[in-house]
């Protein structure tokens, strides 16, 4: 999954995306987790942020106005809120549900600002906002739910073979993840 | 309806949702792109559904179908329906299909506002807050204008979640409009206060992002901000507020004096690594700020420095990175704390992350002494040897380079040994920076003599085993150091062992494959060495081997003749056919040996890379005239606009190059020949090249103006060293025996040709400045010239739009804008209200911080308890001050920064903040305040009001006289301001003059037109037949049409392209739709279908103009073509590709042509009786005749063929050689224009488009 908080063409935005994986995913296990930007996009004012997660890597660009130690507990918040909210996070919680972790990450930062960096604020929102949802949703959510439980069992081994292809970068870009 | 709903529910059960998306697409991993269009095609069909549940789930999975790279922007108009659905479910996911692929061109974001704002003051703070996270990504001027007010509000709103949300976005609105930021920023200000972290720390963060860009506007900030430093305990909001503190000390050092004490305090107390590490980082910046001598400040230097060791003998990595990172920064002002830690620098240098490696490589350059050199550079090789990727490797390579040639040279002491690095580095496989070898080859050959015999040697061996690092040359850069190789052997042949076999080697058959400069160079090198081996060769007296050689010559060189380079193919050919001459000398047994090599002779000395500016200009030379008027096209056409621009361009570039004073460049010059003195490498002291300036008796004796010049200097198209090397040849020429005049002018060519190549030493500036210096001219700057750093601005740097002084009180145009039922005042008033809130929260806490530090301070200010005394020691301070600025220019940022303090504080009630500010910081060795200040200090003794409310300054002991001073700044500012606004009135008076008799002279050229009377008459505005074709965001066309009378069915289109945005613009492809009618031409060879390349690439903010030709059949119809405009966008690292869509709009005016016409032959043509007639009225015309006929003339290409009061006859042509007649008469605001024409159609079309002109007018 990915967020971009500036604006970049469709191919623009995957060719960062590849770009990034290239030169994250290469890196040895015990190295540091920054990368200058350089080649990528914004040039030498940002830099790519980074923390691996067994399959899954976070990826955030930052320009100088971030706090480098910072950013990677920030990054290290939002793994620890994914983990609350969907009960012991694996990759295919994100690969599923995208759109939640997109609302969570919303709680964190906005149009490429922290917001909030307090774990139990954020899951509170987001909490909140679920059973808003929930709620809403009501007698007419529930058959399509029960649909979506019987196509889930129908197919019990969801492929489980998820290493390279998936990677969860997330590149708030330029002015960006200020 | 209840069932209506479980209708639509079971519905959407068949439908697809998210999950099973991703499910699919990742079992469709072979066909993913036909999977997903067959998707595409489904959401297509759900999006058309009424239901809103199936569109929300079909816009949920086009979300995701954007990230993986797919286009979306066609479903924009369901994912605002979905958006203005009243369920939050689906609200949220419109808002997020929006955030991810909306954007400023999206057209219907227009369509949003009110929606938006209709959700921002929902009463679910859910409802809002998903808005505002929204709108933050896609917020565009026009919603940020409009909807500025409404955030506003919400920034009080009453729960902390949306007050955060709603300070945060209220950056991304600043940077949209600007105009906000005003109005908004005091209740921004008192969010710094807010009760909620949350809050406070969004505010924080808006404010430190607004002042990374332009810190001095928030400079009145800082006592707040230094206060929540020392409360907040929260450690990401002071990471952020130091961060802005180090932002903000470079323009006030006064405060970093203030910061050190907390920041140190905080290092030694902090457990977070992150705030450690800041504030180290904030440290430094403020001892750079200061490094002017503060001695005491060593102490914390040391602490960063161990601290900075601690972190990088961590074991986590991402620190050692960030110390090595930080003692980088400490590295340049206190070289020598950081070579203390030498050992665990080049620990770094081993480790296993590149990352790392190259911090640490960055560290070493500051590491170097004339001990350790060598073995640093050893290891270095080492790694080189080791290193696996070519970037690593590379940098390796520069670095190495640049340790040994950092100031001059200095720490090398065997130019033997950096030769032979050097070499060795050649052997690189795949490197870039062969160039970068190849000069510094040079440099050390050219500067070093005693090394050259060495070198010349080194050389020869590469050029012998030049195969070796040909094997892959063409695509790497290494095959430059041929390049040097060959000049060093050719120019210093004389020390080569067997010059023979060298010559041998550089006319080998594969040098061919070398590119071509270097074959050049090759060629060159090969006359000279020639030269050499002659002249040893003629010495045996036998002619045979002598004539060998040439007969190697006369083979080898058509090789080189053939070339497709024509550098090489002249200089080949040259050289063959004098060596030809040379061959039959020699079978008639002549000597030539000593005329050939006088060819080459001549000692060649390095010029310094700023000689060429210190020439200086003649006089009766100026650069800017035109050396031929440039062509102006048929007079009246497009010379306008152009005319506007190439006249005043240079009057900006030109101070430029000027700028630097007499002052700073004698200083310069006296710290030039101290290093020159201390550098034993300098050529200076080797005697030969001494020589030829030991022969000119001073060159200070020769007054410039004395120069007269053989060859007039008044060439402005000739380049500027050719100007120095004549006028260096011309002055030794004067003081030389005139033995060698046969041989300048071939030398003359050689130095221009090498001059720049080699441009290192400063020596031979040395030489020149005093010649020269009195000669420059120091033009005055322009009264409000700025200091430099504000040009190097990009111009379309949003945050450069939020440059705005936010102390100003706020004018009643201010307000951001509202919808009209609104009551304006709830807007104007909480403006104030935040003012008068922050000033009161501010108060007590203030008080109480500055009481406590009273209570330490006392015994440290109990020699200032006296407001007498302070006096005195500001009138001391302020005599020390004005000594510092005549010692010279290092105070003067100082002042500078002071100064605008100053300025930015005009007098309100805001203002006293700032001057708080100066409060605040008083307490600092530096005084505050100028002159005023001081003398009235006297005064504000007796009239000591006690103001102890505005007396925010925490630690100055004397509260009242300061008041006062305050206040007299305040007024002193007033007037300051009065005057600079006095100023640019004048200023803009004297523009608008000037642009007035610009737009006479335009006019001038109009009237010319007429053929009738010239009357002084009312001059005209200025015209232009560019019209716009398209814009975007980044480029931007316009063009116009013209016929071309040589060929009767083609048109002329010129486009302007200019470049908007701030990248490079390149690979720019014009195509257009061809009609049956009119085509585009193009190139023979290319399908009819295919684009045209623009000729050229645009760089950031240039402008270019291409031309098209149209072929047209008929003409009389207007007719549009549709076009496409592709073109890449390259950033220093990355390129996209964009495309613009535009319609050309051809006129029948177009095809006019404006033809002169006598009378006579003008009433012949009338009374032929072969032409139709027509006629329009133009009603209420209230521009003088003459611009009627002026406009008629510009816009539609006629000519007045005669003009009688109020009547004028005018005359046109079209390519095809269709007469259109015009009679135009004028009476009370009405012009009747009677037209003729052998064309009806072409007629009535060209007499609408004339109407049409005016009715825009």
């Amino acid at each position: 999954m990915s967020k971009f908080y500036e604006h970049y063409s469709e191919d623009t935005e995957q060719q960062i995306i590849r770009e990034t994986f290239h030169l994250v995913s290469k890196r040895d296990e015990n190295v540091c987790n920054f990368l200058e930007g350089g080649l990528l996009i914004g040039g030498s004012d940002y830099k790519l942020i980074y923390r691996h997660y067994a399959t899954l890597y976070f990826v955030f660009c930052v320009d100088s106005s971030e706090s480098e130690l910072g950013i990677l507990d920030l990054i290290q918040v939002f793994v620890e809120t994914l983990d609350k909210c969907f009960e012991n996070v694996c990759e295919l919680d994100l690969i599923f549900h995208v759109d939640k972790v997109h609302n969570i990450l919303a709680e964190m930062v906005m149009g490429g600002m922290v917001l909030e960096t307090n774990m139990n604020e954020i899951i509170m929102q987001v909490d909140a906002q679920n059973k808003m949802e929930k709620s809403e949703a009501g007698i007419a959510g529930a058959p399509a739910r029960a649909v979506s439980a019987v196509k889930n069992m129908n197919l019990p081994e969801m492929p489980r073979n998820i290493n390279i292809g998936d990677i969860s970068i997330k590149v708030p870009n330029l002015p960006s993840f200020k | 309806m209840a069932l209506k709903i479980v209708k639509g529910s079971i519905d959407r059960m068949f439908d697809k949702n998210l999950q099973d998306l991703v499910r699919g697409i990742r079992n469709h991993k072979e066909d993913e792109a036909k999977y997903i269009s067959t998707c595409i095609d489904e959401i297509k069909q759900e999006l058309k559904q009424d239901n809103i549940a199936v569109k929300a789930n079909a816009v949920c999975k086009l979300t995701y179908l954007q990230m993986l790279g797919y286009d979306v922007s066609w479903a924009a108009f369901n994912i605002v329906e979905v958006m203005s659905s009243s369920k939050f479910t689906y609200k949220r996911i419109g808002y997020l299909a929006a955030s991810q692929c909306f954007h400023e061109s999206t057209d219907v974001i227009m369509l949003t506002t009110n929606q938006i704002r209709k959700d921002l003051s929902s009463p679910n703070q859910y409802d809002t807050g998903v808005a505002l996270t929204g709108l933050s990504c896609f917020v565009t001027p026009d919603l940020a204008r409009d909807l500025a007010n409404d955030i506003m509000t919400l920034m009080s709103h009453t729960k902390p979640y949306i007050r955060k949300k709603a300070v945060l976005i209220m950056y991304k609105v600043f940077l949209k409009y600007p105009e906000s930021l005003r109005p908004a920023f005091p209740r921004l200000k008192e969010k710094l206060e807010d009760p909620d972290p949350g809050v406070q720390s969004a505010a924080v963060n808006v404010i430190c992002e607004l002042a990374r860009r332009n810190p001095k506007n928030y400079l009145s900030l800082a006592p707040l901000f230094f206060k929540l430093m020392t409360s907040s305990t929260n450690n990401w909001v002071l990471i952020k507020i130091i961060k802005l503190f180090g932002a903000l000390t470079p323009l006030e050092p006064r405060l970093g004096k203030k910061l050190i004490e907390p920041l140190t305090n905080l290092i030694h107390s902090t457990s977070a690594m992150s705030l450690l590490y800041e504030c180290v980082n904030t440290v430094i910046a403020v001892l750079i700020s200061l490094s002017s001598g503060m001695p005491n400040h060593s102490a914390s230097i040391q602490l960063c420095v161990q601290k900075l060791r601690i972190l990088i003998e961590d074991s986590d990595q991402n620190l050692k990175y960030l110390g090595l990172l930080a003692m980088s920064k400490i590295l340049k002002t206190h070289p020598k704390s950081v070579q203390s830690h030498k050992d665990l620098i080049l620990q770094c240098l081993d480790d296993k992350d590149e990352s790392i490696r190259l911090r640490a490589l960055d560290l070493l350059y500051g590491m170097v002494s004339k001990k350790n050199l060598m073995e640093i550079v050893k290891k270095l090789m080492l790694h080189v040897d080791k290193a696996e990727g070519t970037t690593y490797r590379d940098e390796l390579l520069t670095k190495i380079i640049d340790i040994c040639s950092q100031s001059n040279y200095q720490y090398i002491t065997n130019f033997e040994w950096y030769i032979s690095i050097l070499v060795e580095l050649t052997r690189l496989e795949g490197t870039r920076h062969g160039h970068l070898i190849a000069s510094q080859m040079l440099d050390v050959a050219i500067r070093v003599k005693a090394i050259r015999i060495f070198a010349v040697a080194q050389m020869a061996t590469l050029l012998d085993n030049a195969h070796l690092l040909t094997g892959n040359m063409q695509r790497n850069g290494i095959c430059e150091v041929l390049y040097a190789a060959a000049w060093i052997c050719g120019e210093f042949s004389e020390h080569l062992e067997n010059p023979m076999q060298t010559l041998e080697a550089m006319l080998r058959p594969k040098v061919a494959t070398l590119p071509g400069h270097i074959q050049a160079v090759y060629v060159q090198n090969a006359a000279k060495l020639f030269a050499t081996v002659l002249k040893s060769q003629e010495g045996n007296t036998e002619g045979t081997p002598a004539q060998e050689t040439s007969q190697l010559m006369v083979e080898r060189l058509p090789l080189f003749v053939q070339s497709a380079n024509l550098e090489v193919q002249e200089r080949a050919s040259c050289i063959l056919q004098l060596v030809k001459y040379i061959q039959k000398l020699q079978q008639k047994d002549v000597e030539v040996a000593e005329e050939v090599s006088a060819l080459f002779a001549g000692e060649l000395n390095p010029v310094a890379p700023k000689a060429q500016k210190k020439v200086p200009v003649p006089e009766g030379l100026d650069l800017d005239a035109w050396i031929n008027e440039p062509p102006s096209e048929s007079e009246s056409e497009d010379e306008q606009p152009k005319a506007i621009f190439t006249r005043e361009e240079p009057k900006h570039s030109r101070p430029r190059h000027t700028e630097v004073d007499e002052k700073e460049l004698a200083k310069r010059r006296e710290v030039r020949k101290q290093e020159q003195a201390n550098n034993p490498f300098y050529i200076k002291a080797s005697p030969s090249s001494q020589k030829v300036y030991q022969e000119t008796h001073g060159v200070e004796h020769i007054p410039v103006v004395q120069i007269d010049l053989s060859v007039p200097l008044k060439v402005p198209g000739l380049p500027m060293s050719d100007q120095y090397v004549k006028l260096e040849e011309e002055r030794r020429q004067k003081d030389r025996a005139d033995k060698k005049k046969k041989k300048k002018e071939k030398r003359k060519d050689k130095r221009t040709g090498r001059g720049k190549r080699h441009d290192s030493g400063p020596e031979s500036e040395e030489d020149i400045t005093p010649a020269h210096m009195v000669d420059i001219v120091t033009e005055e700057m322009p009264e409000n010239a700025l200091p430099s750093d504000d040009d190097d601005k990009d111009p379309n740097d949003p945050h450069k739009a939020l440059d705005i002084d936010l102390d100003k009180p706020l004018a009643d145009s201010e307000k951001l804008p509202v919808r009209s039922h609104r009551a304006a005042e709830a807007l104007k008033s909480p403006g104030e209200d935040g003012d008068a809130v922050s000033a009161a929260t501010l108060e007590p806490r203030k008080k109480r911080s500055k009481e406590k530090r009273e209570e330490k301070k006392k015994d440290k200010d109990g020699d200032r308890k006296k407001s007498k005394e302070e006096k005195k020691k500001k009138k001391h301070k302020h005599e020390e001050k004005e000594e510092n600025l005549l010692s010279g220019q290092a105070d003067e940022p100082v002042v500078q920064s002071e100064e605008s303090s100053q300025v930015a504080a005009p007098p309100t009630s805001t203002s006293a903040e700032v001057s708080d500010l100066d409060f605040w910081l008083s307490n600092a060795p530096v005084p505050s305040n100028t002159q005023e200040a001081a003398t009235v200090a006297a005064a504000a003794e007796a009239a000591s009001v006690p103001e102890a409310v505005s007396g925010t300054a925490p630690d100055s002991e004397p509260e009242e006289p300061k008041d006062a001073e305050m206040e007299e700044t305040k007024s002193s500012k007033h007037k300051k301001k009065k005057q600079k606004k006095e100023k640019e009135e004048k200023e803009k008076k004297k523009k608008k003059k000037h642009h007035h008799h610009h737009r006479h002279s335009d006019a001038g050229g109009e009237e010319s037109v007429q053929n009738g009377t010239v009357e002084e008459e009312e001059p005209l505005p200025s015209m232009s037949n560019y019209c716009l074709l398209a814009e975007n965001s980044y480029i931007k066309m316009v063009y116009d049409i013209q016929g071309n009378l040589q060929d009767g069915s083609q048109v002329v289109v010129s486009v302007i392209f200019e470049n908007k945005c701030d990248s490079f613009l390149k690979s720019m492809e014009f195509n257009v739709l061809d009609s049956l009618n009119s085509k585009l031409q193009r190139p023979e060879g290319s399908g009819p279908h295919d684009g045209l390349t623009v000729p050229f690439q645009l760089p950031p903010g240039v402008s270019n103009e291409a031309r098209f030709v149209f072929t047209m059949q008929s003409i009389v119809m207007p007719q549009k073509l549709k076009g496409t405009l592709t073109f890449i966008v390259k950033n220093d690292d990355s390129s996209t590709h964009e495309k613009l869509d535009f319609k050309l709009h051809f006129t029948c005016t177009s095809y006019l042509i404006s033809t002169p016409c006598y009378s006579d032959a003008f009433a012949k043509l009338l009374e032929s009786g072969d032409l139709k007639s027509s006629s329009i009225k133009l009603e209420a015309v209230l521009m003088p005749f003459h611009h009627l006929l002026a406009r008629i003339c510009f816009h539609h290409h006629f000519s007045v063929v005669e003009r009688i009061d109020s009547c004028a006859s005018m005359y046109s042509r079209t390519i095809q050689g269709h007469h259109v007649c015009l009679l135009v008469k004028t009476a009370d605001q009405t012009v009747s224009i009677d037209a003729k024409c052998d064309e009806p159609t072409l007629l009535g079309n060209v007499l609408d488009e004339i109407k049409q002109t005016f009715s825009q007018c």
